[in-house]
C-alpha cells in the first residue's frame, strides 16, 4: 500500500496507457479471428451467388420446369433437359450405397467390435489410405481393370456401364460410411453394452440388439455422408461411366452423370452462352442436393451426440 | 443344449462375414497399391521424374507436371493456411455458443460437402472470370485452397482442444491477455496437430481434378510456368489426359504417372501420421 501511493503519478499514467494500449490490440486482434472465422461462411454464401448469378440466364431459354423435366439434352440446339442426366446421377449412387452399405456397416461393427487390436491397427490406416487415393487414379484402376471386369462377368458390349460407375463409387464412398459408422459405434455408453449382456445376450445379440441401433443416427449421418461423396464425385464416375444418355438410365447400359456432364462440356461451352449457363444451373442443382443431403447428415449426428 | 449349439454356429457364421466385409474393403486396396507399383513401377526412372512429355507424351516423363502440382501445393498452402488456423482460434477460444457461431460450424459443415466440380464452376466463375485472374496458378490455388479449408479448420481446431484448459488459465493468471496466451502458450503446444492437419489438407488438394480442370490446368506447356498468372500442368490432370486423350499412350507412362501421384499423396499422409503418432508419444499432459 505505501509502496503504491509514494510512486510518481506518470508511472501510473504510463501504465494506464500501456494497458489501453494493449486493450485495444486485443480488441483488433479479436476482430481480425472473427473476420477469418467467418471465412466460411462467406465462401459458402459466395458460392451459392455466383452459381445463381450464372444458372439464372439459362431460363431466358428454358423454363424451369422445362429444365428440371425435360427428357432431351441436346446443348447445341439450346435444347436444354436435364431428367435423363439427374436420374442417371441417381442410378449411379443409390446403387453405390447399396453395395457400399452392408460392406461398409460390416467392416464398422468388425473395426468396432469383433477385430483384434492387432487387426485393428491394421485395418484402420488401410481405410484412410482407400480415402486417400485421387479419384483420378481410383477411375484409371476403374477403367483399366473393372471394366473389362464386368465387360466379361455380364457378358457386355462394353464395360463402361452405370455398374462400373456404381462399383466405382462405392469404394470411393465406403471410408466415409466407415470411419463415421463405427464412432458412432464405439460411442455407445458402455451401461448399454453391460445391461444387454447382464440380461444374458451374446455379444452378437449385444451387438445387434443393443449397439447398433444405439448408434443408428450416426449410421444415418454417415450413409447420408456416403451418398454426398458419391453423387458429387466427378472424375472416376466420368472415367467408367461411358457418359451416353439414356431415358431411363439402366444399370448394364452406359449412363451420364451431373458431374460427368459439367465436366466434359464446360470446356467446349463458350463463356456466356446458353450451354454455359445451363452447365451452371446443372451445378446448382449439384449443389443443392449436396446442400440438403449434408443438412441432414449433419442434424442426424448432431442428434447421436446428444 | 443344441440351441445352444446352432446359436454358437449362427454367431461364427455372422462373424465370418463380418470380417469377409472387412476384407472386401481392404482387398481393393493392397490390389491397387499391387497393380500400380508392378506396372508403373518400371516407369519409374529418374529420367522419368526429371524430363518433359515429349513426342506427343508417347515418351518421355512428368517432370512438368510435378512441378506444376508443387506450385498448386504451396499456392494452396499460403492462402489456407493463416486463414484455416485463425478460423479455428476463433472456434476454440474467442466463440460464444450462439446464432453466429452455428451459422459457422454449418458452413464448414457445408463447404466439405461441396462437389469438386461444383468447386470448379465456381473458381471460374470467381477467380477466373470475374476478379480476371485467368486460368492460372493463382486462380487453381484460391479454388483448392477453399476445398481444403474445412479439413484445415478442424483439424486446427482439434489440436487447440486437446489443449488442457489448465494451460491457458496458467497464463491468465500470469497476467498475460488473452492473445499472449493464445500466441505463447495454446498454440506451441498445438502446433504438431495442426501440421497433421495441413497436411492431409494440401495431400488432398495434390490429387484434385475436377476443380482444376477449368481453373488452371493445361493439356501441354512446351516451357515451365514463369508467374502465378500462368497455366500450369498438374499430375492429375495429366494422367486423365494421358488416360483419355492419347490412345498412343504406352502402359508404363500411363502407371508411372498414377504412381508418382500415389506417391506424393499418400507419402504426405504418411508423414502427417508419423508426426501425430510421434507427438501423441512426447505428449507431456
Amino acid at each position: 500500500m505505501a509502496t503504491q501511493t509514494t510512486r510518481p503519478p506518470e508511472t501510473r499514467i504510463t501504465a494506464g496507457a500501456v494497458t489501453r494500449k494493449r486493450a485495444r490490440k486485443e480488441t483488433l486482434i479479436r476482430f481480425f479471428v472473427t473476420a477469418n472465422g467467418a471465412v466460411a461462411m462467406i465462401a459458402v454464401a459466395l458460392i451459392m451467388l455466383f452459381l445463381l448469378k450464372d444458372a439464372i440466364p439459362t431460363f431466358r431459354y428454358v423454363s424451369v420446369t422445362e429444365f428440371l423435366l425435360g427428357r432431351n439434352w441436346y446443348p447445341l440446339d439450346e435444347i436444354f433437359g436435364i431428367l435423363a442426366i439427374i436420374l442417371g446421377s441417381l442410378l449411379v449412387t443409390a446403387v453405390a450405397i447399396l453395395i457400399a452399405l452392408p460392406v461398409s456397416l460390416g467392416c464398422a461393427i468388425y473395426i468396432a467390435e469383433i477385430a483384434p487390436r492387432s487387426v485393428r491397427e491394421i485395418l484402420k490406416p488401410t481405410v484412410e489410405i482407400l480415402a486417400g487415393i485421387p479419384s483420378i487414379v481410383i477411375g484409371f484402376i476403374g477403367l483399366v481393370i473393372l471394366s473389362p471386369l464386368v465387360k466379361e462377368l455380364f457378358s457386355l458390349d462394353s464395360g463402361l456401364t452405370a455398374l462400373t460407375g456404381a462399383i466405382t463409387l462405392a469404394f470411393m464412398a465406403m471410408p466415409t460410411i466407415i470411419s463415421i459408422s463405427e464412432d458412432a459405434i464405439v460411442a455407445v455408453p458402455s451401461e448399454y453394452r453391460d445391461a444387454s449382456l447382464a440380461l444374458g445376450a451374446t455379444h452378437w445379440q449385444t451387438i445387434s440388439g443393443a449397439l447398433v441401433p444405439a448408434a443408428k443416427s450416426g449410421i444415418t449421418a454417415a450413409v447420408m455422408l456416403g451418398v454426398g461423396r458419391a453423387i458429387g464425385e466427378t472424375m472416376a464416375v466420368m472415367m467408367v461411366t461411358g457418359n451416353a444418355l439414356h431415358l431411363p438410365p439402366k444399370l448394364f447400359d452406359s449412363v451420364r452423370t451431373l458431374t460427368a456432364t459439367i465436366a466434359t462440356e464446360m470446356g467446349e461451352a463458350v463463356q456466356g452462352s446458353a450451354h454455359y449457363h445451363a452447365l451452371f444451373a446443372m451445378g446448382l442443382v449439384l449443389f443443392a442436393i449436396t446442400f440438403a443431403v449434408n443438412l441432414a447428415a449433419d442434424v442426424a449426428l448432431r442428434r447421436s451426440r446428444r | 443344449m443344441s440351441a445352444g449349439i446352432s446359436r454358437r454356429i449362427y454367431e461364427r457364421f455372422i462373424y465370418s462375414l463380418l470380417a469377409i466385409s472387412a476384407l472386401v474393403v481392404v482387398a481393393p486396396v493392397i490390389l491397387i497399391v499391387y497393380f500400380l507399383i508392378s506396372r508403373g513401377g518400371a516407369g519409374m526412372t529418374w529420367e522419368f521424374f526429371t524430363s518433359p512429355p515429349r513426342n506427343h507424351m508417347t515418351e518421355g516423363g512428368v517432370f512438368p507436371a510435378i512441378v506444376g502440382t508443387l506450385y498448386l501445393m504451396t499456392g494452396t498452402l499460403v492462402f489456407s493456411v493463416p486463414v484455416g488456423i485463425l478460423a479455428a482460434i476463433y472456434l476454440t477460444e474467442y466463440a460464444k455458443q450462439g446464432p453466429f457461431v452455428r451459422a459457422v460450424r454449418l458452413a464448414i459443415v457445408n463447404l466439405a460437402g461441396v462437389p469438386s466440380i461444383v468447386f470448379g464452376l465456381f473458381g471460374l466463375g470467381l477467380f477466373v472470370l470475374a476478379l480476371k485472374f485467368g486460368a492460372s496458378i493463382l486462380a487453381g490455388s484460391l479454388t483448392l485452397a477453399l476445398l481444403v479449408l474445412p479439413v484445415i479448420i478442424t483439424a486446427s481446431e482439434e489440436a487447440l482442444l486437446a489443449v488442457p484448459e489448465s494451460f491457458r488459465q496458467a497464463s491468465l493468471a500470469l497476467g498475460a491477455t488473452k492473445w499472449q496466451t493464445i500466441q505463447r502458450v495454446v498454440l506451441p503446444n498445438a502446433v504438431p496437430g495442426m501440421i497433421t492437419g495441413i497436411i492431409l489438407g494440401v495431400s488432398r488438394a495434390a490429387g484434385e481434378t475436377a476443380p482444376i480442370l477449368f481453373t488452371v490446368a493445361a493439356y501441354y506447356l512446351p516451357s515451365l510456368p514463369r508467374s502465378i498468372f500462368d497455366q500450369a500442368m498438374v499430375l492429375p490432370y495429366h494422367l486423365y489426359v494421358l488416360v483419355t486423350q492419347v490412345p498412343d499412350a504406352p502402359p508404363h507412362i500411363q502407371w508411372g504417372t498414377a504412381l508418382t501421384l500415389l506417391i506424393i499423396v499418400l507419402g504426405m499422409n504418411l508423414v502427417a501420421t508419423v508426426i501425430r503418432l510421434r507427438f501423441r508419444r512426447a505428449r507431456k499432459w
